[in-house]
């Protein structure tokens, strides 16, 4: 492959590149919604297209970041440059705020891992998927596509499942980005407390990052905080627990 | 120093990976448990230690706010670098049951935040 002009400098062009569409959405924003759709919900949904655009130009499963001059996107959006992120949203949060939230914090995330499962376990069933490990691993997936492939990978099972289970982990990040600050007014999504129990039932650390920042960026580190135990507690209930449950029954 | 704020968040993050990769090996997991959640909560106490002893400065503050406020891009990156296609590939399957998690998970938020109320 030739070289090109990003050679040495993707990151930079990340930065560029994004920082011109961040711009775009939030003129998008004011002037084509009256600021009624968010800035950011338009940016993310700009990164999606992205990402699309790339996987369809190089059949590559990372999006724009298989596109060689747009490798830097991966540095920039991978996970340690993420994470950096989602802990400095942390800073000035209220300790209160948190322990007020504890108990419901932790039944949020038990029961959103649980709740996915059985739901990407019925789907799988009715799809034809009837093995116990089969319905594991797509349950997992509807969990996170984390979840999803620690579950398959540790209960062996086919790739072709695998790659369900993280189909099924990526449509359910993509919808959460683009749905919560649409849906948050009706559920109730405007304080501290509910965006702890958002995050812990959701799960998934991209969706809950970009659903939160659509909605109300003071929001992020509540759901943040509790998203990050979400696919902990699903890498741990998935091949264990849920599995022997699915046996059991199927 | 700004330079500090961002060691500072830097070192939390790698005690929290730490902590949450050591407490999956611990559970027999090659995941990590929770680390950026732990990192979280040591950067709000290690921070909230620093204030009450008036060691943290506003350039020091700089250098931890500055991350979070590039927050919104790195997702936009993130977003960009997500296998988007290979998720609509997954059929009518993989789109069924993330469409019904997502639904689900949506209606007990209001559910769970109401039975917990003080």
């Amino acid at each position: 492959m030739n070289p090109t002009l990003a050679d040495g400098c993707s990151l930079l062009v990340a930065f560029a590149v994004v920082g011109a569409t961040v711009w775009i959405s939030y003129v998008l924003s004011a002037k084509l919604t009256r600021g009624r759709v968010h800035g950011s919900a338009i940016a993310i949904l700009f990164g999606l297209a992205f990402a699309y655009w790339g996987g369809v130009a190089t059949g590559g499963e990372n999006g724009i970041v298989d596109i060689r001059f747009f490798a830097g996107f991966g540095l920039m959006g991978g996970a340690m440059l993420r994470d950096l992120a989602i802990v400095a949203t942390a800073y000035g949060v209220r300790v209160e705020e948190l322990r007020k939230a504890g108990i419901s914090g932790l039944v949020s995330v038990l029961l959103g891992v649980l709740t996915s499962f059985v739901i990407g376990a019925v789907v799988a069933y009715v799809f034809g998927y009837r093995d116990a490990i089969s319905m594991a691993t797509i349950g997992g997936g509807a969990a996170t596509y984390i979840v999803g492939t620690v579950t398959g990978t540790s209960l062996g099972a086919s790739s072709e499942v695998i790659a369900l289970s993280v189909a099924t982990g990526l449509i359910k990040s993509i919808l959460v980005m683009i749905v919560t600050p649409a849906v948050a007014k009706s559920i109730g999504l405007d304080n501290p407390r509910s965006a702890l129990i958002f995050g812990g039932l959701m799960g998934t650390t991209s969706g809950v990052a970009g659903g939160l920042v659509a909605t109300d960026a003071k929001l992020v580190p509540y759901g943040a905080l509790t998203s990050t135990f979400y696919t902990g507690a699903g890498c741990l209930l998935g091949p264990s627990l849920v599995y022997f449950l699915i046996r059991w029954i199927v | 120093m700004t330079i500090y704020g961002t060691a500072l968040l830097s070192a939390c993050l790698i005690c929290g990976l730490f902590i949450g990769k050591s407490l999956g090996r611990l559970c027999g997991l090659q995941v990590d448990l929770g680390g950026v959640g732990i990192a979280m909560v040591l950067l709000m106490v290690v921070t909230g230690w620093l204030k009450k002893k008036q060691l943290l400065n506003s350039k020091t503050e700089a250098g931890i706010t500055y991350w979070s406020a590039i927050y919104i891009p790195i997702v936009v990156a993130m977003a960009a670098g997500l296998n988007v296609r290979g998720a609509i590939r997954g059929g009518p399957a993989a789109l069924l049951a993330g469409v019904l998690a997502v639904a689900a998970c949506f209606a007990l938020v209001p559910v769970i935040s109401r039975w917990g109320k003080p």
